[in-house]
């Protein structure tokens, strides 16, 4: 029994409820996956084609640990003129791999044993799971459909206590797709200078929202810089999962101290990823981030087609306004989501993934990807008519 | 064009089969006005057919294919576009380019055989007075075609679950 090994601070964590349908997804042909939660189109050639130059070019070397300075300036500058968030590239970024890794080290930096992070749910799988690694105490913040799954002033207020230390803050959300407005934001702003919080603001769909809104950045708000960590990353609106590059931004002496975590255990993100993405940043910059409106027209489409087939077949499906996700209601079925998306896979081999794997908030709810082949989607709405038709 | 041309284009553009109903959907625009939307574009002469790429080696049609390089010399009053409407005519041309470079006019063609081919080229095309001088290139195989990559398997190379 070598588990005795294992700390069991580390044992205590889940592991991701998510896995097991991919293992029973792996087993079966012919499965149209709505379990997916990255972009659907290959990374823009011209950007695959720099990480191809570089690489010919024999640079296979590490890079500073904080990411090659030309990136850090584009970040800063695509940060600037997109969501009106000052950094100094110098000091005040770090490029990680993958918004991941940024949220991680972040935890590590701002959490103390015992503190509180407040974490609006249902999010990300990693904010709770690193929060433990990083001896913290995740505090669950629900969030519900009927407020467009955006983050109450009062429910957050009512969670505070004086070990609270960090808001973990994801809009536009996954699972959910919700985007929070300017005006509930400055008020989320308000709460977390009144009671001393430090924001760490995941922004990695943040250019992915639809019907004109644009998902400003708490970090912009008066007071916030000095409070805040901007994360985000190339791997949704730039078509990069596989590349793995993200960043962080915040005040010097925060990224200083993650820095010091970045350089003892990842040294330097993949200097490919990390010259492709300069260019993503640079050619985006360049044509107005043609590539970027070209990706986001295309989730645009299907998202509508997507949530009025769910409302239609009798999901109720509220309307998300952000990154490419629907998050449809199937509480009148009966099954819990988890039971939903087993038979749902098992009978009809469609995969979406349950909302409970999201946070407790997320039960009752399935996530659903549409960022698939329009096609498949057709296909995917016909099989869960046929299921809904047999329960 | 206005940004809702546009974006009925660039859907009709990916698949011109997707129902008017579904476009509607997918664009945020009722029925009516995607139908309109279309309509115009086809009374300006923007949306001139609507056809399918087909690979033709699968449907056993065989057909010979060419590209055929031409230099003409343009005489007063009967400049390139005369000289075009005339190639026009010819059933066997596919599609018909004004050209920067060493020559003036790229022609595709098609044709049953080669026989056929070589008629077209001896008999039809180069006697035309304007025509100068031809180089004519067959088409051995086709990879691509209007950004359709022809025998590969579409696949999707995501795992089926991820956060």
């Amino acid at each position: 029994m070598s588990s005795r090994f294992v700390n069991p601070a580390i044992a205590a964590v889940p592991p991701s409820a998510i896995r097991r349908f991919f293992d029973i997804a792996g087993t079966m042909k012919d499965v149209i996956s709505l379990g997916v939660g990255e972009p659907d189109f290959v990374t823009p050639f011209a950007v695959r084609n720099t990480a191809i130059d570089s690489l010919l070019d024999g640079e296979t070397q590490y890079t500073t640990n904080a990411g090659i300075l030309p990136l850090r300036e584009e970040i800063v500058h695509y940060l600037q003129t997109r969501f009106e968030v000052s950094y100094v590239p110098d000091s005040e970024v770090l490029v990680t791999v993958g918004a991941s890794e940024a949220i991680d080290i972040a935890l590590r930096v701002l959490v103390r044993p015992g503190d509180e992070v407040l974490i609006p749910e249902p999010c990300y799988i990693s904010y709770q799971a690193c929060t433990r690694f990083a001896l913290g105490v995740p505090v669950n913040v629900p969030t519900h459909a009927q407020n467009n799954f955006e983050l109450l002033p009062e429910d957050l207020e009512a969670r505070i206590t004086p070990q609270s230390r960090v808001l973990v803050l994801s809009y536009p959300s996954n699972p959910t797709g919700a985007v929070m407005p300017g005006e509930r934001l400055e008020r989320i702003a308000e709460l977390a200078i009144r009671h001393d919080l430090f924001v760490v603001c995941d922004e990695i769909y943040a250019e992915l929202c639809y019907d004109g809104f644009r998902q400003p950045s708490i970090a912009s708000l008066p007071g916030m810089r000095e409070r805040s960590m901007v994360v985000s990353g190339f791997s949704k609106a730039f078509a990069m999962t596989g590349f793995r590059l993200g960043y962080l931004c915040a005040p010097a002496e925060i990224v200083r101290a993650c820095a010091r975590i970045h350089q003892y255990t990842i040294m330097c993100a993949s200097r490919q990823s990390q010259v492709a993405a300069w260019n993503a940043l640079r050619q985006g910059r360049e044509t107005d981030y043609a590539e970027v409106s070209r990706m986001r027209e295309s989730y645009d489409r299907r998202r509508r087609l997507m949530v009025k087939a769910f409302n239609e077949m009798g999901l109720p499906c509220f309307e998300p306004k952000g990154a490419f996700y629907a998050f449809p209601d199937i509480r009148h079925t009966g099954l819990n989501s988890e039971q939903f998306c087993e038979r749902l896979l098992k009978e009809q081999h469609v995969v979406c993934v349950p909302g409970s794997a999201f946070g407790p908030s997320g039960e009752g709810h399935i996530r659903c990807c549409y960022a698939t082949a329009t096609d498949s989607l057709l296909v995917a709405f016909e099989r869960i008519k046929a299921f809904l038709a047999g329960l | 064009m206005n940004g809702h041309q546009k974006r009925v284009l660039d859907l009709l553009n990916e698949n011109c089969r997707i129902p008017l109903e579904q476009m509607a959907v997918m664009l945020g625009m009722d029925i009516q006005e995607v139908a309109g939307i279309i309509d115009t574009l086809e009374k300006d002469g923007i949306i001139l057919s609507y056809r399918p790429i087909i690979n033709w080696d699968k449907a056993e049609r065989n057909m010979v294919e060419a590209m055929i390089e031409v230099k003409v010399t343009p005489q007063r009053d009967f400049g390139f576009d005369a000289v075009a409407r005339r190639i026009n005519n010819f059933e066997e041309v596919r599609g018909l380019y004004l050209m920067s470079g060493t020559y003036d006019l790229l022609i595709q063609v098609a044709a049953p055989t080669l026989k056929e081919l070589a008629q077209f080229v001896s008999e039809r095309l180069s006697p035309l007075e304007t025509v100068t001088g031809t180089s004519t290139s067959f088409v051995l195989k086709r990879y691509k075609q209007d950004g359709v990559v022809f025998d590969r398997q579409e696949e999707d190379r995501r795992l089926s679950v991820s956060p």
